[in-house]
């Protein structure tokens, strides 16, 4: 997609699509980028369509009408080539309780082609990146919901994805397990170069320096950097501009909707 | 497509394949291991056919000599392959049942997200729960064993192709059914309108010349019932002979139903996504 490498093709790039659960329009031409080595932020309310477009974008449901491509490699074309550098944290558990850290890890690396040496390996230094080398023989139901969260995160960075997608990872945690969940993403970014999409509606997970997507009522409402975003709303800061957007006149359910 | 950042996909390889294979049935084995409630149920309905069904039609029920068997044999050593064939029917139906209204969960949705071809992944899957199927039924021949049903040596050998392809066979079309009837949401309704129907109209509890003395109609029904085969093809495999008519049905199912179950199955193109699913989150 490049001309002459002036623009590197992004990690993620949705370009106008939608989505119906029958006539109910979840995603209306939503189109975004998610750059490498960059921190994307899908902000919206509970329904805004957030887990809709996750679903398209991990191929649960067909897209339809519009196109994603990851790395440049469209995921219903050349799913193989796109699936292969995405890495995802879904909303529910996606560990088994039952078994060890290590055994829901090297199953995980094998759904990868990874063989179980190799998946060893990467799966200390996963750990490590998020301060749980010392669990890897633990059963998964004694970690805490913050530890769990972080394991997920080794799980989905095993086979060394380049983009990283989140889907509200925070939600059921306590402070203290946010904020070192958000440390560690944060630090992908520097130490790895990947690109990572964080959907969420809490405000404050968001940086000076981030990227943001405002998605309302499956609408793209604002998209680019927070700076940018604040300026041209003319707000002093996210909050005032989300709680300016997510204002819908022609409703009065917006304001129920949290 | 040269972009200093470009990534070269490399095709994931045959030894790739195998190891999602392996991984996806070691995985599978882990859970029933640590399962202890499944395990234990799993056992005790069939020995429940097997100690108290079977001992009161002992007297009622004589089976004559009818292949694969040599002499007279007994009621409960004559069931005895219809209800290895049960152990996979309701084991297939019941993780059929959770492969697909569990579409949403974590686990299944990590295992879609994989970069392996989805017709692999859901193949790999439905194997992996007949390899648990098959340990279910070992467990319960060890049993049985003591209980006097014996089949010569080969025959605990023999039984594992067919109780791989039945497996298969009843995994799919678990798959299939519970992908295109919305209706069976649970497995209650899984159980009266699949499973027991399945069961009873087949040659699992009394040979089909019986049925048709009775009605010619229901021996038409059963010998049209796949399941009637899948017990068949694993009655003659546990004296070490080959059933080659319900090997071939059972073949052509399995190739069938395993067909309609990825397309059935596969969001891109499946029924789920058409029918409405749920939408997440909303």
């Amino acid at each position: 997609m490049t001309v002459n490498g002036q623009s590197p093709t992004p990690a993620l790039e949705v370009q106008g699509v939608s989505h119906r659960y029958g006539a109910r329009l979840a995603l209306d031409a939503v189109s975004l980028a998610v750059a490498p080595a960059s921190f994307t932020l899908l902000l919206g309310l509970n329904g805004a369509g957030k887990s809709t477009l996750f679903s398209l974008i991990t191929r649960l449901y067909a897209t339809r009408v519009g196109r994603i491509s990851i790395y440049g490699h469209d995921i219903g074309r050349e799913p193989a080539a796109a699936l292969g550098q995405l890495g995802v944290v879904f909303q529910s558990r996606a560990l088994d309780v039952d078994i060890s850290v290590e055994q829901n890890l090297v199953y995980h690396a094998a759904l990868h082609g990874i063989g179980r040496r190799q998946a060893l390996v990467r799966a200390r230094a996963a750990l490590a990146r998020v301060d749980l080398e010392d669990r890897l023989h633990e059963r998964v139901a004694k970690l805490s919901g913050g530890q769990m969260r972080r394991v997920e995160i080794a799980r989905a960075l095993l086979h060394e994805p380049r983009l990283l997608l989140l889907d509200e990872p925070t939600v059921g945690l306590d402070v203290k397990a946010r904020a070192s969940i958000l440390k560690h993403v944060r630090g992908l970014l520097t130490q790895e170069r990947i690109g990572v999409l964080w959907a969420t509606h809490l405000i404050d997970e968001a940086a000076p320096g981030d990227d943001v997507v405002i998605l309302h009522r499956g609408r793209v409402l604002a998209n680019g950097p927070i700076d940018a975003i604040v300026a041209q709303n003319g707000e002093k800061d996210l909050a005032g501009v989300f709680a300016k957007l997510a204002q819908d006149p022609s409703s009065d359910e917006a304001g129920a909707a949290q | 497509m040269s972009a200093p950042d470009a990534y070269v996909w490399r095709d994931l390889t045959l030894r790739q394949h195998f190891i999602c294979l392996k991984g996806i049935i070691w995985r599978e084995g882990l859970r029933f291991v640590h399962q202890r409630e499944r395990f234990v149920s799993a056992l005790v309905r069939p020995l429940v056919w097997l100690f108290i069904f079977a001992a009161g039609f002992r007297q009622v029920l004589g089976v004559s000599i009818i292949p694969p068997y040599e002499t007279y044999v007994l009621y409960d050593v004559y069931i005895t392959p219809g209800l290895m064939a049960m152990i996979q029917l309701f084991n297939g139906m019941q993780s059929s049942l959770t492969m697909v209204y569990d579409r949403e969960t974590g686990g299944m949705r990590t295992l879609l997200v994989s970069p392996f071809p989805r017709w692999f992944l859901l193949s790999s899957k439905l194997l992996a729960g007949t390899c648990v199927s098959i340990l279910q039924v070992y467990a319960y021949l060890a049993i049985a064993y003591f209980w006097d049903i014996e089949a010569p040596p080969i025959g605990y050998v023999a039984i594992v192709p067919a109780l791989m392809l039945s497996g298969l066979m009843l995994g799919a079309l678990g798959m299939l059914i519970s992908s295109l009837i919305k209706q069976l949401e649970n497995f209650s309704g899984v159980m009266n309108f699949v499973i027991f129907p399945m069961f009873f109209a087949s040659s699992a509890l009394y040979p089909l010349w019986r049925v048709k003395e009775s009605s010619p109609l229901l021996y038409y029904v059963c010998e049209l019932n796949p399941f009637t085969h899948a017990t068949e093809l694993i009655r003659f495999a546990f004296y070490g002979k080959v059933a080659g008519g319900s090997l071939l049905v059972v073949l052509a199912c399995t190739v069938v139903f395993l067909a309609g179950a990825i397309i059935a199955y596969d969001p891109a193109r499946g029924f789920l996504a058409r029918r409405g699913a749920r939408a997440p989150g909303a």
